[in-house]
């Protein structure tokens, strides 16, 4: 036996020695440097911390988990190099504090630009950006007007496009609903939603747009600010096609309580066992600065947290943004729930 | 010295088969070692005799079955941590659907990709036609394209708005897509089509090596005796290849399940895809653990459904087999012929390959822009590739070898280097995101442990060694992928008769030696396909890197999927075609190392 163990034992000694010499090589992450860990796509928000090294001088070293943000941290526990988390959508959000991976932030900067309603009570998480999910409808189509409940009218039978039901858009607009209008009628307008599908939902929030081009659907749910990437993308380019084949109308809920639009964010935290406390405030701080939020908006085509922002001409022209007076933590309550309605009606199938 | 050695094996292993002839296809005879210490007494000699018994190598076997389980075990606790009321739902909303859709994708996949892969295989193997040589090695390059990219792709080709439907319509004199347009591509006969078309060089592979080392004199035997050359194809050939098949088909499906990719994109709601709605929609770990493992169970029951139904049939054929002579056709049979073999490579691989091509060319200006951040993924992808197959091809090789050995050993010995070996084989069956969390706890368990370590020696607190370097990647990729080598080289020793390790095991070998002096050349083509087809898999990995990646680490498929994530797709087609580019290497390297013999 000791003889098989033998090489085995010097194969696993050579390997540790050489973890040993990659974790040299791989620690070239500066005490200074920030960690973010983000499920939000790097192209979206390296343009922010470009300009953040370029003002402060502070490197950010960033790894896009796309799933499992939660699982990592928790178990790299106290060893985790990361400080700053950060992911789109409330549920998300309420569950990196719930799996106690952040840790609450004093600080008068977040304290004052971001309304009390879009950061944690104990400020454990902060909202960066919004987002309204509005809807798509062919540019020739004479609709102004829209509320979420008209997607299941019959008249859009075969006509209305929309991305999985599942997803985290989806699953708030319908946990919304399900606080606005109650769980029963969500589930009659999930079915006459799904009745109405003109193909499968599936795909992202640009496919609409591409859809509604091709002629497979008439109206469809998505993103507000996808328009403007693609409205603002270089004419000629397939985006830009898509783009111009649509328009934004943005849907209220019926409900006397609402009028407004449904809005969902992006936002951050400061991780727990975070090895630059100090890095990662003054990270989230600055996202919140006027040139920061100012990027979000005409770089990243989303609505700024901070009041007074100039936005883009495209998301401009969408008109006064009235959200939905619904507290964003009422709507993760429903988030579950959602779900399993949309497993239930099968939307997805 | 060499050469004189590899003479007397081959005198020995004649003799062994004219002696062993007799009773060689009921694989009954063993050569035993004598035990005890007759020549050279004391402990160290024992131990050497133990392990000339065969209990050394299925220890190895079973201590690497240990480690692609540690995932699993860690599923089964997360799986402990949740209830189990979530079923009452998914029994009656989720599970029918996503168990009938998994099953039709199965199937439909399963029949698609076994017709197109010994199809093609057949056709090049048995006939001589235009373009065969040329074809017999493009048949291999779909593998090159992984599966999120195809989808993308043939999503963009086949839109109403896309150029295959332009054209249609511009034939058939209509103007817009909203007067006329084919069926949509988000559908399961969507979904079977594309899987099937990218991953049918796996049975291709298999099968066609199987019929240009195996088949030659048999199939002429049989053609001598008077079968036609259908009956040749469905007597002979295709039982014969059923254990090449069996391992392609396999590798196909198990890549069909874990795929969550092209299955999201394309709207089918399978099991994995339910596995992922209740972890990542739901935050439900535990349940979403519990269905994978229901998953992994059913998955290890019909694989050894398919070995015991082949239990009784041994394989083993002699060495030098010539090739069989392919037919020569002419006129328009051989036209269809190569018609027939073109339409795998090119939906494949050269509609998807064009389309990224056409859209890299578009942005030309921007790979310039992008041209570090490319060579940069593009090393990461390549090293971490190279050690993963390194290891998983060792990993691979013991794990065979150990199967091997332990059947001239005792019973039990077998038994136990059987279950290790298949035991071994179940990362490949996971979804790559539910292996990676199920790595993660492990791994990071082994960091602390590790670094506790270091800093009692008095070192400085290293941090996360595996998790921080890559190293993580490299094993997360060995286990995953460890079903490919442990099937290719399985498949490649089925085919050196037994005879060849009783001859040098009668002239002294030990098991070791055995292995590296004779058997190890002999497999060199096995190992070569294992490396390039798990080299290639490493490239295109995805779901365990994103999750397991060190900061600032992008590989070619990660980069590409930032891209795709923000549903500019087209935009990430550098990447993609750098992903593809990057796995023609091997997969050319593969077909020229293959087929070599077939020529």
């Amino acid at each position: 036996m000791s003889i098989t163990n033998g090489p085995r034992f010097l194969a696993r000694n050579l390997m540790l020695a050489g973890a040993v010499t990659l974790s040299a090589m791989a620690s070239a992450a500066h005490a200074a440097d920030v960690t973010l860990y983000t499920t939000r796509e790097p192209g979206l928000i390296q343009p922010l911390l470009d300009q953040f090294n370029k003002d402060t001088g502070v490197k950010v070293n960033t790894v896009f988990v796309k799933d499992g943000l939660i699982e990592r941290v928790r178990a790299e526990g106290e060893k985790s190099p990361a400080d700053v988390l950060m992911t789109v959508d409330i549920g998300n959000l309420l569950d990196l504090v719930d799996a106690g991976v952040t840790q609450p932030v004093e600080s008068a900067t977040l304290r004052e630009v971001i309304p009390a309603n879009l950061r944690g009570a104990d400020n454990q998480w902060f909202t960066l950006s919004l987002r309204d999910r509005v809807a798509y409808v062919a540019k020739d189509l004479d609709v102004d007007a829209l509320t979420y409940e008209d997607f299941a009218d019959p008249k859009w039978k075969g006509k209305v496009c929309i991305r999985s039901g599942q997803h985290p858009y989806n699953t708030a607009l319908i946990a919304a609903m399900i606080a606005h209008d109650g769980a029963e009628a969500t589930e009659e307008w999930l079915r006459k939603v799904k009745a109405n599908l003109g193909r499968k939902a599936a795909g992202g929030d640009r496919d609409v747009a591409r859809d509604i081009l091709g002629g497979i659907c008439d109206v469809g749910i998505a993103n507000a600010y996808y328009v403007g990437r693609m409205k603002n993308a270089e004419p000629g380019t397939d985006a830009r096609k898509w783009g111009d084949a649509i328009k934004v109308v943005r849907p209220t809920f019926a409900n006397e309580k609402s009028r407004g639009t449904h809005v969902n964010i992006s936002g951050a935290a400061v991780a727990k066992h975070a090895p630059n406390r100090d890095g990662a405030v003054q990270l989230l701080e600055y996202l919140v600065s006027d040139k920061a939020q100012s990027l979000y908006a005409m770089a990243n085509y989303e609505y700024p947290v901070k009041a007074g922002v100039t936005l883009d001409p495209v998301v401009a022209s969408f008109g006064k943004l009235i959200i939905d007076p619904l507290p964003l933590t009422e709507i993760a309550k429903h988030r579950k729930q959602a779900s399993e309605l949309v497993d239930k009606v099968g939307f997805n199938n | 010295m060499a050469s004189t050695t590899k003479a007397r094996l081959d005198q020995a292993a004649e003799a062994g088969q004219t002696a062993a002839a007799a009773d060689l296809s009921r694989n009954s005879s063993q050569v035993r070692q004598p035990r005890g210490s007759r020549y050279a007494p004391g402990l160290s000699n024992r131990l050497r005799n133990m392990l000339r018994a065969g209990i050394g190598w299925p220890s190895a076997a079973l201590l690497i079955a240990a480690c692609v389980l540690a995932p699993v075990a860690a599923l089964g606790w997360f799986a402990l941590q949740g209830d189990s009321s979530h079923w009452t739902h998914l029994l009656q909303f989720v599970l029918p659907t996503a168990m009938t859709n998994t099953v039709l994708l199965l199937l439909g996949v399963g029949v698609l990709v076994a017709c197109l892969g010994v199809g093609s295989a057949w056709l090049v193997t048995a006939y001589d036609f235009p373009l065969r040589r040329t074809l017999s090695w493009a048949l291999l390059l779909p593998l090159a394209v992984p599966t999120y990219i195809v989808a993308f792709a043939y999503l963009d080709i086949l839109h109403p708005i896309g150029p295959v439907q332009g054209l249609i319509r511009d034939i058939l004199g209509y103007d817009s897509p909203r007067q006329f347009r084919l069926p949509d591509l988000r559908s399961l006969p969507g979904a079977i089509f594309l899987l099937g078309f990218v991953l049918y060089p796996y049975v291709y592979l298999s099968t066609r090596i199987m019929f240009s080392t195996q088949a030659a004199s048999l199939l002429e035997a049989a053609r001598v005796l008077g079968e036609s050359g259908r009956s040749v194809f469905f007597r002979v050939a295709l039982p014969m290849a059923r254990p090449a098949i069996a391992v392609g088909v396999s590798l196909a499906l198990l890549e069909t399940l874990n795929d969550i990719g092209a299955s999201e994109f394309l709207g089918i709601q399978t099991l994995t895809v339910s596995v992922y709605t209740t972890w990542v929609t739901r935050n439900d770990l535990a349940g979403a653990a519990q269905i994978a493992l229901a998953m992994l169970a059913i998955v290890a029951v019909l694989i050894l459904a398919e070995r015991h139904g082949r239990r009784k049939q041994r394989y083993a054929g002699n060495q030098r087999a010539r090739a069989m002579c392919p037919e020569r056709l002419s006129g328009l049979k051989a036209l269809a012929a190569c018609l027939l073999g073109c339409i795998p490579v090119a939906v494949g691989f050269l509609a998807p390959a064009a389309y990224l091509l056409n859209e890299t060319l578009k942005r030309l200006h921007q790979v310039g822009v992008v041209s570090d951040q490319l060579l940069q993924s593009a090393w990461n992808t390549v090293s971490i590739a190279f050690c993963a197959t390194l290891l998983t091809l060792a990993c691979g090789l013991v794990v065979a070898w150990a199967v091997r050995c332990a059947r001239q050993a005792s019973s039990l010995a077998h038994r136990l280097a059987q279950a290790g070996a298949r035991v071994a084989t179940t990362g490949y069956a996971l979804p790559g995101t539910v292996l990676a969390i199920g790595l993660l706890t492990p791994f990071i368990m082994f960091d602390h442990v590790l670094a506790a370590m270091l800093q009692l020696l008095g070192n400085a607190d290293p941090g996360l060694i595996l998790m921080g370097s890559g190293t993580a990647l490299v094993l997360a990729y060995a286990i995953r992928f460890m079903a490919i080598s442990i099937g290719s080289l399985e498949a490649g020793l089925a085919r050196i008769p037994p005879s060849m390790e009783q001859a040098a095991r009668l002239l002294g070998e030990s098991p070791a030696g055995a292995l590296r002096r004779v058997h190890l050349p002999l497999l060199r083509p096995a190992l070569g396909a294992a490396a390039l087809l798990v080299f290639v898999d490493a490239m295109k990995e995805l779901s365990a890197t994103l999750l397991l990646r060190p900061v600032n680490f992008d590989t070619l498929a990660t980069w590409l999927y930032a891209e795709a994530a923000r549903g500019t797709y087209e935009e990430g087609a550098v990447a993609a075609l750098a992903i593809v580019l990057a796995g023609l290497i091997p997969v050319i390297l593969l077909a020229r190392t293959q087929f070599k013999m077939s020529r």
